[in-house]
């Protein structure tokens, strides 16, 4: 649809709109994963930029990082070094897995960016003291990036902040829910520029663009045919790559939800209303399905994408999973087992940098599709 | 107490008579066979079993009587009677890539078919895991929590990048009290502060013991090699905060300053020096060392046994369940690489090393990425070369022994040049 072509440019050239930003006088703080308190940037004035791999060829990360290192994590750092990132006024780390825990190191060692903040949140989710802990380390980022970027941020500001992020939710939310509804009326490839590019774009013209998205699809959704692929769920981190949607659908499937962190985790859970913004936020964090690298309890993670297979009438799941990633790596069996016995079929796909040739992926999903 | 059959009176007589016939020579081999066959009868005796990770806080398990068991010890004995491999193949077929820790997917695999060296662990009561070494163990010990239906206590460590927090000390520190709640429910009793108290004094105690014998390979030559270290270590990793240690390292540093005083070294002519960084490789320990002793090079220290004694600093004598907090979250693997490399540097410095064997551990991301880092620091701040061997601790297939050897040759060539010998 067309209303999602400025969605893909961006995606198609990020450096080129951070530029842009940068050039307009925007201060842009870039940030790594869904845990990052968009809010606290956005309400200091910054523009929350989310970093992912750059995709190239890597000249500068090997000097760094080993071979068994994620692309995820090799790839960040190589735009970096190669000085696509000279717009960022900072970077932001969330404490989540042990690669980026020392990617966080390793670009405050070698990249130098103006400002570097972890936020090295509580691991475990589900005690008092660990939402106390979250609730001061929140505290300590604002105080951190106020103090920084030279502003004061105020509980107004914040509490603006949240609405505005969680409008931008609730929109991610519903085009996902239109989706899922009638699986014809947009592609999942714009599906997916439009959930990612959302972590990227200007965020007061998010809140317009996002409407109109949706406007659209409520218009289209009347007479829409009645779509007849195979519905299906994708689990697993951040998905870097647009054409596994395409090749879903030609195989005669359709991606009606995910569980990713690119995905429905992004959006999932709105922060609550509370006196004090800094623990709404934390609310949010201990309230939202979990990544892997967080623990809420030992089947949370398993139950939850059962709980999305079955509201989302799927047929089959699909794990998306970047080569080294070791938390998602230790859920599979289980999750895989909780599907199992519900008689729901799944595959597994391990992806580096660059998707496996077409001709095989499209064998694989072709064989998947079938067995549905 | 129920009435116990016959037979496991008569076995745990045997055990009692075995642990006493040991208390005089205190053998390695023995204490530790001894320790297993404890925790293995424990469901006899009525003790409590708690499998905790290599860095977690033991010694409220010691006060309370519950008998500590390590799944990454049993991952290295795994490893060094190479039986690795096939398990590492077993948990694969479990569905866990192979891309994951070799000691989780030794110990997945092992929990499920009883195998490995000793038959496979005891079963748990509980699990304690403390993630100051990593975030895999998190993963590791759910899958366990899982399969073995036990409660599990997760003791969070915040990754220090730079320094140490206010607000990750408060954390901590209140997780201690948690800690020792959910202990005296586990175990239906009460903690006997007093008895913490006695068993944190012993623990400082080993951990300084284990620092200075350490310390004597300083001395050229070296009493003992980091080889020996990775053997002696057992004790600190799973009895710390009981008398034994104290005994067997106050035995094991006498022995060391005699060798000193008398100018005896661990290899027969030790010319060079060298530093050992991360996990060894368990299935290859033997080799290596031949292999480095065959150049008159001796490991003379390494960034992984001095890891059980690195944070004394931070403990205070009189008040150690307080201060581990802070001991049990700055430990060397959960503080950022820059410090880590600072460590490196004045190790170099103490035990005057000629150069640095780098085991880049495909098992292990947190110790792993970031060598290279390190390799630069301690390249231009000292000036002496690193080696990068490519493996893994105990899964073999990482493992070339061609290449490893042929580079290991050429890395002794540039440090004979630079050494002028």
């Amino acid at each position: 649809m067309k209303e999602a072509d400025e969605f893909h440019a961006i995606l198609k050239d990020p450096v080129s709109y951070g530029r842009k930003m940068k050039e307009q006088g925007r201060k842009i703080v870039g940030y790594f994963c869904s845990y990052t308190p968009e809010e606290i940037i956005y309400a200091a004035g910054a523009h929350p930029f989310r970093i992912f791999a750059s995709g190239e060829n890597i000249h500068f990360a090997d000097a760094h990082f080993q071979s068994y290192c994620c692309s995820l994590v090799r790839g960040a750092l190589e735009g970096a070094l190669a000085g696509n990132l000279d717009f960022l006024d900072g970077a932001v780390f969330p404490h989540t897995c042990d690669s980026i825990q020392r990617l966080s190191d390793i670009w405050r060692m070698n990249v130098k960016g103006p400002f570097h903040a972890d936020i090295v949140l509580p691991v475990k989710l589900d005690t008092e003291s660990a939402r106390s802990y979250m609730i001061d380390v929140l505290r300590k980022f604002r105080k951190d990036l106020a103090s920084h970027l030279r502003v004061e941020i105020t509980d107004d500001m914040l509490k603006n902040a949240i609405g505005t992020f969680n409008t931008i939710r609730r929109s991610l939310k519903r085009l996902y829910e239109l989706k899922a509804e009638n699986p014809g009326i947009i592609s999942g490839r714009d599906v997916y520029a439009i959930v990612k590019a959302s972590m990227m774009m200007d965020r007061d013209h998010l809140t317009e663009a996002l409407p109109a998205v949706i406007g659209e699809l409520e218009k289209k959704k009347g007479n829409a045919e009645l779509y007849a692929g195979k519905r299906i769920v994708l689990a697993g981190g951040i998905c870097n790559h647009p054409d596994i949607y395409r090749i879903i659908e030609d195989a005669g499937a359709v991606v009606v939800w995910d569980d990713f962190c690119t995905g429905s985790r992004y959006f999932e859970e709105s922060v609550k209303d509370n006196a004090d913004p800094m623990a709404a936020i934390a609310g949010r964090y201990i309230e939202r399905p979990v990544c892997p690298a967080k623990h809420a309890g030992i089947f949370t993670r398993g139950e939850n994408l059962l709980k999305i297979a079955k509201e989302k009438d799927a047929r089959g799941v699909v794990f998306l999973f970047l080569k080294f990633c070791d938390p998602h790596a230790f859920d599979y069996p289980y999750m895989k087992e909780f599907l199992d016995r519900e008689g729901i079929p799944s595959m597994m796909l391990e992806v580096e940098d660059q998707l496996p040739s077409e001709g095989q992926l499209r064998t694989r999903f072709e064989t998947f599709v079938d067995m549905l | 107490m129920n009435k116990m059959p016959e037979i496991v009176l008569f076995f745990l007589a045997k055990i009692k008579k075995l642990a006493l016939h040991f208390k005089k020579k205190k053998k390695m081999k023995e204490i530790m066979m001894v320790y297993y066959m404890e925790a293995k009868s424990a469901r006899i005796s009525g003790r409590k079993v708690a499998w905790i990770t290599s860095g977690g806080p033991v010694e409220p398990l010691i006060a309370m009587d519950v008998i500590p068991v390590y799944p990454e010890n049993h991952g290295a004995m795994i490893g060094a009677s190479k039986m690795g491999t096939d398990l590492c193949e077993k948990s694969e077929s479990m569905g866990y890539s192979s891309d994951l820790c070799s000691y989780a997917r030794s110990d997945i695999a092992c929990a499920t078919v009883n195998g490995g060296p000793i038959g496979g662990l005891p079963r748990p009561d509980m699990l304690i895991c403390c993630n100051n070494i990593c975030g895999t163990v998190l993963k590791w010990y759910e899958v366990q929590a899982r399969y073995f239906n036990v409660p599990l206590f997760i003791f969070d460590t915040p990754f220090c990048h730079v320094g140490y927090a206010e607000e990750v000390q408060r954390y901590v520190r209140s997780q201690l009290d948690e800690y020792v709640l959910f202990l005296e429910k586990a175990c239906g009793k009460k903690m006997d502060s007093d008895h913490l108290k006695a068993v944190g004094k012993l623990s400082l105690e080993g951990q300084r013991l284990w620092q200075a014998v350490l310390a004597t390979t300083a001395n050229s030559p070296a009493p003992m090699t980091a080889f020996d270290a990775f053997y002696h270590l057992a004790l600190i990793v799973t009895l710390r905060g009981t008398p034994l240690v104290i005994d067997y390292y106050t035995q094991l540093l006498e022995k060391m300053k005699d060798r000193v005083a008398r100018g005896i070294g661990a290899i027969p002519n030790e010319k060079y020096r060298l530093l050992w960084d991360n996990i060894p490789i368990w299935p290859r320990t033997r080799w290596l060392s031949e292999k480095l002793a065959s150049h008159n090079a001796c490991l003379v220290a390494d960034t992984y046994t001095s890891a059980w004694c690195g944070t004394t600093k931070y403990i205070d004598e009189n008040n150690f369940f307080d201060s581990m907090a802070e001991a049990y979250t700055r430990i060397y693997l959960n503080i950022g690489v820059d410090e880590m490399a600072r460590i490196v540097l004045e190790m170099v410095d103490m035990y005057k090393v000629d150069g640095i064997v780098m085991h880049s551990n495909r098992s292990c991301k947190p110790y792993s990425l970031g060598q290279y880092d390190i390799q630069k620091i301690v390249e231009k701040e000292r000036g002496i070369p690193c080696l990068m061997i490519e493996a893994d601790m105990v899964d073999e297939r990482s493992f070339s022994e061609s290449q490893v050897s042929t580079r290991i040759d050429a890395f002794m060539e540039i440090i004979k040049e630079r050494k002028g010998a």
